[in-house]
């Protein structure tokens, strides 16, 4: 028995070891639901924004990367237990979440959260819909307004077309596209609000030297300015960048 | 803050009673076990409501599937058949969607506007699907139980001259709820555990009142610890499940107590039901 | 997949739904009818197998196993389904990979619980960080058919159980009187003959676990529920085939496919029931012999 544990031990130890020549493999946890930040493409597998800035920021460090999807619900839990090492999934910068995982400096500038409803006189402190466990949900309760709260950013969007809520309160990047396409039928209404301090990479507290890394990496992506083109490619030009 | 005090602010948060904002920093085992605990309140309601109107229900479509009359007995064989046949998860969606389609200014019936927009709030909506999906899962415990019915006892009933209605009431009715009951149970039990699914899957959480889960699932997003709330909402369920038990084994007390003490049927957990 | 398929946003009607339901998406959609029939497939026996430990256990004359036994059916049927697959399945990870960690690094120092975050040496991950993603996927696939046989384990222990002592008292003793002993009587007797009792409760569960598929997405597995919302999700033009919000079709065919499955397993049963009670001393057993006289 002795001996059959000491071989699976060799052969896992040779195999990290091979693992290091190459480069750390690093796993990158995403939601896969969340466009234009991340989503499933109609070939099935992960793109948009964070997809390209991900594969780039390894190609940086120097890292083997690998993707990998994850409810939203267990992101952190799952970061935690080491299911994956980063975050990668839109995730925005708060001290609630700070005080768990580390973030990396943001790689998306700190995003404003925008109200759409059917009509430009709709009452923002009325039925308010938004994705259950956002910054927005919580910002939403706080504003006095009746919360109404989805599993899926899709679902909160469909309840103010369908008439179940007044006003969708999400973040102004997720609902530009949708608005734009909505041939007129959905506005937005009111003042953007900011909320939290840019998306950033979510990792464990212990992992600082890989931190380290991809903060570097994002740094000299936003040196050469590669960062606001990937911005402007997947946001448009009106969106705000480094 | 006390954790009296917590109890005083939360307690029936999940009816919209008490403070307003659910705790944001610094959460307590207290907190967590009030605003669990208050959410467990509308499993209750579900639950209860359900199984309320479902076995008026059930004894019907059990009826109509044990007729020989072909216009009675399809449909309530469809109804069962549907209703047991697919996930609770995927009616509690198409509900939700075909409620939706409903129009949002109200229904115009001979000049009196009916209002439709609580037909998609949980309360109403989400009841009514448990409602259905009860009555379906009952009936067929029902039916089972009319067709187990000893050839004897009817036979001895037509030799007294009981016909119809007057069979119906004093043999073929208690002899059914004698020989359900213990499967009934569990159908009860599933029904509350299925009560869970209502604002996880279901329907949207209205000004963040939601049932046992949902606040356990507030408390996992905010905690960041998953090993704190279900284990929570695990242990109330386990109380609950053996509260149901004790109530509906009083009942088959009561339904048994005519017989010699040899031959009660006593309540085994069974999953007679299918979910 | 086809050369017409190049550039979806130019092409319409027949082509174009030929193309959308052939994209890689789909294929990933229908692949996952395989994967929710091939965990049902492992599932069943897996379950069948803790069932069947837990309900032996229950019966034995040891105390502490028996208590064990009840215990354990009687824990987790009490809890709902989906809170059990909340939080279970995370912790079976990490109780998987402390066990390695204990094996694997006798000698690592810092303590595997900081805080919230779990950490055991890198050579006591499961699967190891650097194997491929098809492990990590069979990995987490392996975690589900676990988790899934736990529960249903449960409440299959507790059909077993119920049919065990249902086996008539008169067959055991007689087998006894033979000279048989305990083991001899619960393989010779016991075993082969409790399967007719057991079935009715038996094809239950089974019906119960092709329902609660849809909670395997909450396991990590991406399940038929999880592509039906994902490609039925109203879909912008970031998307090559861009439409609205066409879930409710979607699970149209979610449910056709549930109400034929279960239709096919009713029938499959009932033939089952009725191969099972040929001979047997039960009602269903009478009658079929009263047919053939």
């Amino acid at each position: 028995m002795k001996k059959l544990l000491l071989a699976t031990a060799l052969i896992a130890v040779s195999g990290a070891a091979l693992a290091e020549s190459h480069g750390q493999t690093v796993r990158l946890g995403t939601e896969g639901a969340y466009p234009p930040f991340n989503f499933i493409n109609d070939a099935g597998e992960i793109a948009g924004f964070e997809r390209e800035v991900g594969d780039e920021l390894c190609a940086r460090a120097e890292l083997t990367c690998e993707w990998v999807t994850n409810e939203w619900d267990s992101i952190i839990p799952n970061l935690q237990s080491g299911n994956y090492d980063v975050i990668i999934a839109g995730m925005s910068i708060t001290k609630e979440r700070d005080e768990v995982i580390d973030f990396s400096q943001n790689y998306f500038p700190p995003a404003a959260s925008a109200y759409v409803a059917l009509t430009a006189d709709a009452d923002l402190k009325g039925t308010v819909s938004a994705q259950v466990s956002t910054i927005q949900a919580g910002y939403v309760a706080e504003s006095g307004a009746t919360l109404l709260e989805f599993a899926t950013p899709d679902e909160s969007v469909a309840a103010v077309r369908n008439g179940e809520a007044v006003a969708v309160f999400a973040d102004k990047d997720f609902l530009a596209p949708i608005v734009a396409e909505s041939n007129g039928e959905l506005m937005f209404v009111g003042e953007p609000v900011q909320l939290g301090g840019g998306v950033g990479l979510g990792l464990r507290e212990s992992d600082t030297e890989l931190k380290d890394k991809l903060n570097a990496a994002i740094q000299s992506m936003k040196d050469d300015g590669s960062l606001n083109a990937l911005i402007e490619k997947h946001f448009g030009p009106e969106t705000a960048k480094f | 803050m006390s954790c009296w005090q917590t109890v005083q602010d939360y307690a029936f948060r999940s009816i919209g009673l008490g403070e307003n904002l659910l705790p944001r920093t610094d959460f307590t085992l207290c907190q967590q076990i009030t605003l669990i605990g208050s959410g467990l309140i509308w499993n209750i309601y579900f639950g209860v409501l359900a199984l309320a109107f479902g076995f008026f229900l059930a004894v019907a479509v059990a009826l109509a599937k044990s007729s020989r009359r072909a216009l009675l007995r399809k449909p309530a064989e469809w109804f069962v058949f549907v209703l047991r046949g697919s996930p609770l998860f995927i009616q509690f969606f198409l509900a939700y969607e075909t409620l939706q389609l409903l129009p949002k200014a109200g229904i115009n019936l001979l000049g009196i506007t009916v209002e439709t927009s609580w037909t998609t709030r949980a309360w109403a909506g989400a009841l009514f699907v448990l409602f259905l999906n009860t009555s379906a899962y009952a009936a067929e415990i029902f039916h089972g139980a009319l067709r187990s019915i000893p050839k004897g006892d009817l036979e001895a009933a037509e030799a007294y001259g009981l016909t119809g209605w007057q069979k119906f009431r004093r043999i073929q009715w208690p002899t059914m709820l004698r020989l359900a009951w213990p499967s009934y149970t569990n159908e009860a039990i599933f029904l509350f555990h299925a009560t869970t699914l209502v604002f996880f899957s279901g329907f949207p959480a209205f000004r963040q009142m939601g049932d046992a889960l949902y606040y356990a699932n507030y408390f996992a997003d905010k905690t960041f610890n998953p090993f704190v709330p279900y284990p929570i909402v695990a242990a109330y369920f386990i109380a609950l499940t053996l509260l149901l038990t004790f109530a509906f084994s009083l009942v088959n007390k009561h339904l048994n107590r005519h017989l010699p003490s040899n031959q009660k049927s006593r309540i085994r957990l069974r999953p007679q039901i299918i979910r | 997949m086809f050369a017409a398929c190049a550039d979806p946003k130019a092409i319409e009607g027949l082509t174009w739904a030929a193309c959308y339901l052939t994209s890689g998406k789909h294929l990933d959609f229908y692949w996952s009818f395989v994967t929710v029939l091939m965990l049902l497939a492992i599932t069943a026996p897996a379950a069948l197998a803790m069932g069947f430990a837990g309900a032996t256990a229950a019966r034995s004359r040891f105390l502490p196993l028996s208590l064990l036994g009840k215990a354990y059916a009687a824990i987790v049927r009490g809890v709902p389904d989906i809170v059990f697959f909340l939080f279970f399945v995370i912790a079976l990870d990490q109780g998987i990979e402390w066990m390695k960690h204990q094996i694997v690094c006798p000698d690592w120092t810092e303590p595997v619980r900081q805080g919230l975050e779990f950490r055991v040496c890198p050579q006591a991950k499961v699967p190891l960080g650097s194997s491929s993603a098809i492990w990590h996927q069979a990995y987490g696939f392996g975690l589900a058919v676990f988790t899934f046989a736990i529960v249903f384990g449960a409440f299959a222990a507790n059909v077993l159980y119920g049919a065990m002592s249902a086996v008539p008292r008169s067959q055991l003793e007689t087998a006894e009187a033979y000279g048989m002993s305990q083991g001899q009587v619960f393989r010779r007797i016991l075993v082969p003959q409790m399967w007719v009792y057991a079935l009715p409760g038996l094809s239950n569960l089974w019906m119960i676990l092709i329902k609660a598929t849809p909670l395997l997405f909450l396991l990590g597995v991406k399940d038929i529920v999880y592509w039906a919302r994902e490609l039925g999700g109203s879909k912008t033009q970031a998307y090559e085939y861009p439409h609205p919000d066409w879930r409710l079709w979607y699970f149209l065919g979610l449910l056709v496919f549930y109400l034929l499955f279960t239709k096919v397993s009713e029938i499959v049963l009932a033939r089952l029931s009725a191969r099972l009670s040929h001979g047997q001393a039960t009602a269903a057993g009478e009658a079929m012999r009263k047919v053939a006289a």
